[in-house]
């Protein structure tokens, strides 16, 4: 009667061992080796599968030149061909020299308007929650869609933005074009960049300042450190760890940005803003140089991995705080 | 008492002045204003007209209308007014509105298909990112896995990967297993970016679960999986819902993939968006309403997740 109305007892030993299907006893008879090979198995072959198969099948296309617009051509082994045309390849390190840029300025400004933020909001101001939530919801919106919104919000003329800087400065609205013209268009980028992602330097910020304890502030209070040598000396040594991360990330993030900038400019005018990723996606999916791209891609590859083990490094260090 | 009260009013950096205080909050203010003014201009150009949504100056006070949404959901086709006139009285009143503009409706536009897809591949990947990444970070956080380090590194570099670079051989194998533009070659994919995450957040929810309520499960005469069903998953239960909203936020935004391995059947919103064509170029009331009707769950589930969002942008590392 007792296993009726507590059958979860009934897993006890010793206490009235229901029958148990063949399964769940070979399932009990597993040794904690076992299951834990069985539960990391999947997740390890999904990403063979997917990743690292697909990786393996690029490195060997990249000794080709296969070109699937030109299928008709046989496909020949040219060997280390692609990588000498990309790496002597101008317009690539055109290109690189372009990422470089936007990664390099939309991260210091990400980390000079996030860390600021981060700043006040330690303050603790009534209602800081509150706004805090407001500002971080640009970094969570697809950013897809944030590039193509902001063409029109940029758009000279009709648009509000090129509005409002004509209700400050004067100068009449169809006179510029932040994505036309080629002496904005890269300022652009880095403009909705950090729209979009200084909260996220901020957060991690967030983080990081209140991670330090009270009383280091007390006794450099009791010390009589002015304001200004306290954060040079407490709170930005303590907050640099977490803002190691924010930068490593965003800085990979950008290295590799697409979707956005995609969008937004396309990588025009002309190729003032056409970023590593966007200039590979036309090189794989409208001029179908496969072989090439892909020895572009190893190369990009081969980059994010030695940047992720640093990031990964930083992560470590952070989690031990 | 007195040395107290000083503290509390003088300048103590544990809490900050409220002259300063104010000031600060001001600034946050200021600078969250502006931050919601490009969503709130979104939001205001889905209820304009047409011309309204083109107008310069551009409009902040205008007459608003549902035209946005109704050209979003249908495709229309011009008229001339005496066929208009001939035709029988509009039944609905979005026909009413769209013959107003010498239009008819001429059926139902791709909006619903291409949001049905973004809702099949986005839960679909988080139920299998989810389930994988569970199993895979209870054992990471459990049992001794040699060169766990290794992995996890593995796992996670995979996530780091250029988009467009992954896509490369993506394309080629989905074209030899006939996966391109098919739901299930996105949902694949995206379990494979997101369970990378999802390994990471939940090794550090599980990781909090102290090993003792398992370890009396055993001893109770559980078995490890009973104890992982009936103990630790219950208690990792907020931690698995912070994770699985992160991988549908992800999959739900995500455009490369999308735009490169999806033309038609699988397509997903984010690539749909851009390409809301009215007359003469963009129909900019309906892109607006799509990018609305798009963000809206993301707003949502940003204020619900708002406690573990520092964790879910950092991989678990940073956890307050």
């Amino acid at each position: 009667m007792t296993t009726i109305l507590q059958p979860d007892h009934a897993t006890i030993p010793g206490v009235s061992e229901p029958v148990k299907s063949r399964a769940a006893r070979r399932v009990h008879g597993l040794s904690d080796r076992a299951i834990a090979w069985l539960f990391v198995a999947p997740t390890i072959a999904l990403l063979l599968a997917i990743n690292i198969f697909p990786l393996i099948w690029m490195i060997r296309l990249s000794f080709t030149n296969l070109n699937l617009s030109m299928s008709y051509l046989p496909l020949r082994f040219v060997g280390l061909d692609n990588f000498r045309d990309i790496l002597t390849d101008e317009d690539v390190w055109f290109r690189l020299q372009t990422t470089a840029q936007f990664v390099i300025s939309s991260v210091a400004l990400q980390v000079v308007v996030g860390f600021g933020l981060a700043l006040l909001i330690n303050r603790q101001f009534r209602g800081h929650s509150f706004w805090t939530t407001i500002i971080l919801l640009p970094m969570m919106l697809s950013p897809a869609v944030v590039g193509n919104f902001w063409t029109l919000l940029l758009q000279p003329q009709i648009g509000p933005f090129n509005y409002l800087i004509s209700l400050f400065t004067g100068v009449p609205p169809s006179s510029f074009s932040m994505t036309g013209q080629v002496s904005l268009a890269p300022w652009t980028i880095v403009l909705v960049d950090t729209w979009m992602w200084a909260p996220y330097v901020m957060l991690i910020c967030l983080a990081g300042l209140r991670s330090i304890p009270d009383y280091i502030y007390e006794a450099a209070e009791v010390d009589r450190a002015s304001a200004w040598r306290q954060f040079w000396s407490i709170t930005l040594p303590m907050t640099v760890p977490f803002l190691m991360l924010a930068v490593l990330f965003r800085a990979i993030e950008n290295f590799k940005m697409f979707d956005m900038v995609n969008l937004l400019t396309s990588g025009g005018p002309g190729s003032t803003t056409e970023l590593v990723s966007i200039s590979l996606k036309r090189a794989a999916f409208e001029k179908w140089r496969t072989g090439y791209s892909s020895a572009l891609a190893i190369i990009l590859f081969v980059t994010v991995f030695g940047a992720a083990n640093i990031y990964v490094k930083t992560l470590n260090k952070v989690k031990q705080r | 008492m007195t040395a107290a009260a000083t503290r509390s009013t003088a300048h103590s950096i544990v809490e900050a002045s409220p002259r300063t205080k104010a000031f600060a909050g001001g600034l946050v203010i200021l600078y969250a204003v502006i931050t919601i003014l490009p969503l709130l201009w979104i939001v205001a150009t889905a209820f304009k007209s047409q011309s309204d949504a083109i107008a310069y100056p551009p409009k902040v006070i205008f007459e608003p209308t549902l035209e946005g949404y109704v050209n979003l959901f249908t495709v229309r086709t011009r008229q001339t007014p005496d066929f208009i006139a001939k035709l029988p009285p509009p039944e609905t009143w979005y026909d009413k509105l769209v013959r107003k503009r010498d239009m008819v409706i001429a059926g139902p536009s791709k909006v619903v298909p291409r949001f049905v897809n973004s809702l099949i591949i986005g839960f679909g990947s988080t139920f299998l990112a989810v389930f994988l990444g569970t199993l895979a970070a209870y054992a990471f956080s459990r049992f001794r896995i040699p060169l766990a380090d290794d992995l996890l590194f593995f796992i996670l570099s995979t996530r780091m990967m250029p988009p467009v670079a992954v896509a490369i051989p993506i394309y080629l194998m989905y074209r030899q297993l006939n996966l391109t533009d098919t739901r299930l070659g996105m949902i694949l994919l995206y379990t494979a970016v997101n369970v990378s995450l999802a390994v990471w957040l939940l090794k550090g929810f599980i990781d909090e679960i102290p090993r003792e309520y398992e370890e009396a499960a055993l001893v109770d005469g559980y078995t490890r999986l009973q104890a992982l069903r009936k103990v630790v998953l219950p208690q990792a239960v907020t931690g698995i819902a912070a994770t699985a909203i992160f991988c549908l936020i992800f999959s739900w935004n995500e455009y490369a993939f999308a735009v490169l391995l999806t033309s038609g059947e699988a397509q997903t919103m984010p690539p749909f968006i851009p390409f809301i064509i009215g007359e003469g170029g963009q129909d900019w009331p309906a892109v607006a309403a799509a990018t609305t009707l798009f963000v809206v769950p993301i707003v949502m589930f940003t204020v619900l997740l708002r406690k573990h969002l520092l964790r879910g942008i950092t991989f678990g590392a940073v956890r307050k």
